[in-house]
């Protein structure tokens, strides 16, 4: 149950409503503040980093490195689904590629085929909302619904994700 | 006096060039190579699987079943040009339907074309070339059963003078061997993922930098290096670099996510898709390989 507490605080949906609203804020100022985009690469990157953590908890669960427990498989997955909910486009603005501006390894692909990029971000979404269906439901569920979520990302990440450096 | 060195520097440089010849000769396979081996288009498909060819040969943008049709047409940018996958589905005119199991042998273990010429080793025959015979077979039957399709190869990019195909001979020379990097392999598990990650997969020709001649540097074997199509770097797999325990190796092979739940991305896309497909036993095989490198 760790991973679900701040500082001894559950974190709830309301929580990451609130934390989402005002991330979004967060980007409308930014966007005339500077052009660095460094508000907007802190945010998309903040969303999977986020994602990264609770496919942690559910991964963990699904190989038996951590005992299952529906509760925080839960909250885990609920987590996936918010972040699938969060609007993209000012996140990624033209100019934020990785021929453009340094710290991101987004490609010029995203906005050359956008409709691909936001397809490809929706299977997330139905992916997460399998995951969220089932994941109170035992174990067993998790390993495949996993396997459907991965291939998510990957398929993503196959065109429109450079190699690290 | 000057008479005789004079002759003697033509025969000996004529000598050189015939022998230049003769080692840059594209040596296919004997025609009853392979010939009364009882072939499994089943372990076939295994093989298929583990050596990738859909990745490359499929085309452009193919999802799922489509990843069958070997209709080519994937363009592969290097420092020599680019070169662009052709036809190798069973098509008797398009395609590789006409060829022989002596000939798919020659192209695949060897580099060879049925007509007798060097393919560039952007085909990754160095790796194939320890390939068993059986494997070969049996992938070979199952090529039979792969669809047919009629789209025509397109010929590469490729500028002089890497366009003179008698030049792979050279590089040829310089770079196949039968030797395993992995000299000996401690277990029957490291000999499988040996087998996995030096011929069929190839993990090499990504994971290996290579020198101006692009050949692999086997010093630096699976230490990483520049990516061949495009901007970023193809992380180092060796013991020192890649931290990761052999069970999270494995659940990467098989699920794209990394120890932290990133996943994977660029061609390793690919790769992760047909290493899913293999048994458990094979992803803990090249696991148990990485391990047991330097």
């Amino acid at each position: 149950m760790v991973e679900n507490t701040f500082q001894g605080v559950t974190i709830t949906m309301k929580h990451l409503k609130l934390a989402i609203a005002l991330a979004a804020l967060g980007c409308g100022t930014a966007a005339y503040a500077q052009d660095d985009f460094s508000a907007q690469l802190k945010a998309r990157q903040g969303q999977f980093r986020i994602m990264a953590i609770n496919l942690g908890i559910l991964g963990g669960m699904a190989q038996g490195k951590t005992e299952y427990n529906a509760e925080a498989a839960q909250a885990a997955a609920d987590t996936l689904v918010a972040v699938s909910m969060i609007q993209q486009a000012p996140m990624w603005p033209a100019g934020s590629d990785d021929m453009s501006i340094e710290g991101t390894r987004a490609q010029t692909t995203i906005w050359e085929q956008n409709d691909d990029f936001l397809s490809k971000w929706a299977d997330f979404g139905t992916a997460a909302k399998a995951i969220q269906a089932s994941a109170a439901g035992g174990q067993e569920a998790l390993g495949p619904l996993m396997g459907q979520v991965g291939g998510a990302c990957k398929a993503c990440h196959d065109t429109h994700r450079a190699p690290a450096n | 006096m000057w008479r005789g060195l004079v002759r003697t520097v033509v025969i000996l440089g004529g000598l050189g060039a015939a022998t230049g010849w003769v080692l840059t000769q594209a040596t296919p396979l004997d025609d009853t190579a392979l010939a009364g081996i009882d072939a499994d288009p089943a372990n076939g498909e295994t093989v298929f699987t583990a050596a990738g060819c859909a990745s490359c040969h499929a085309a452009p943008d193919a999802e799922g079943e489509a990843k069958l049709v070997l209709a080519g047409g994937q363009r592969f940018a290097s420092d020599f040009g680019t070169f662009i996958a052709p036809n190798v589905s069973p098509h008797p005119e398009a395609g590789i339907g006409g060829w022989t199991l002596a000939e798919f042998a020659s192209a695949v273990t060897r580099g060879v074309s049925p007509e007798g010429q060097h393919y560039y080793p952007a085909f990754p025959y160095a790796a194939y070339l320890h390939m068993t015979e059986q494997d070969v077979a049996d992938l070979w039957a199952y090529w039979q059963t792969l669809p047919q399709d009629a789209t025509p190869s397109e010929p590469h990019e490729v500028g002089f003078p890497f366009n003179i195909r008698r030049a792979v001979g050279v590089w040829k020379q310089l770079y196949m061997t039968d030797d395993w990097v992995m000299a000996s392999a401690e277990t029957d598990q490291i000999a499988r993922g040996r087998y996995l990650v030096e011929a069929l997969a190839h993990c090499g020709e990504c994971h290996t930098p290579r020198d101006a001649l692009g050949g692999l540097d086997r010093d630096a074997w699976l230490a990483g290096a520049p990516n061949p199509s495009g901007r970023g770097t193809i992380p180092s797999l060796t013991p020192d670099d890649l931290t990761w325990g052999s069970t999270e190796i494995a659940y990467y092979l098989e699920t794209g996510f990394t120890p932290d739940f990133d996943s994977a991305g660029g061609h390793m896309v690919a790769v992760i898709a047909n290493f899913t497909k293999l048994p458990a036993s094979d992803r803990e095989a090249v696991a148990a390989y990485l391990k047991a490198l330097p």
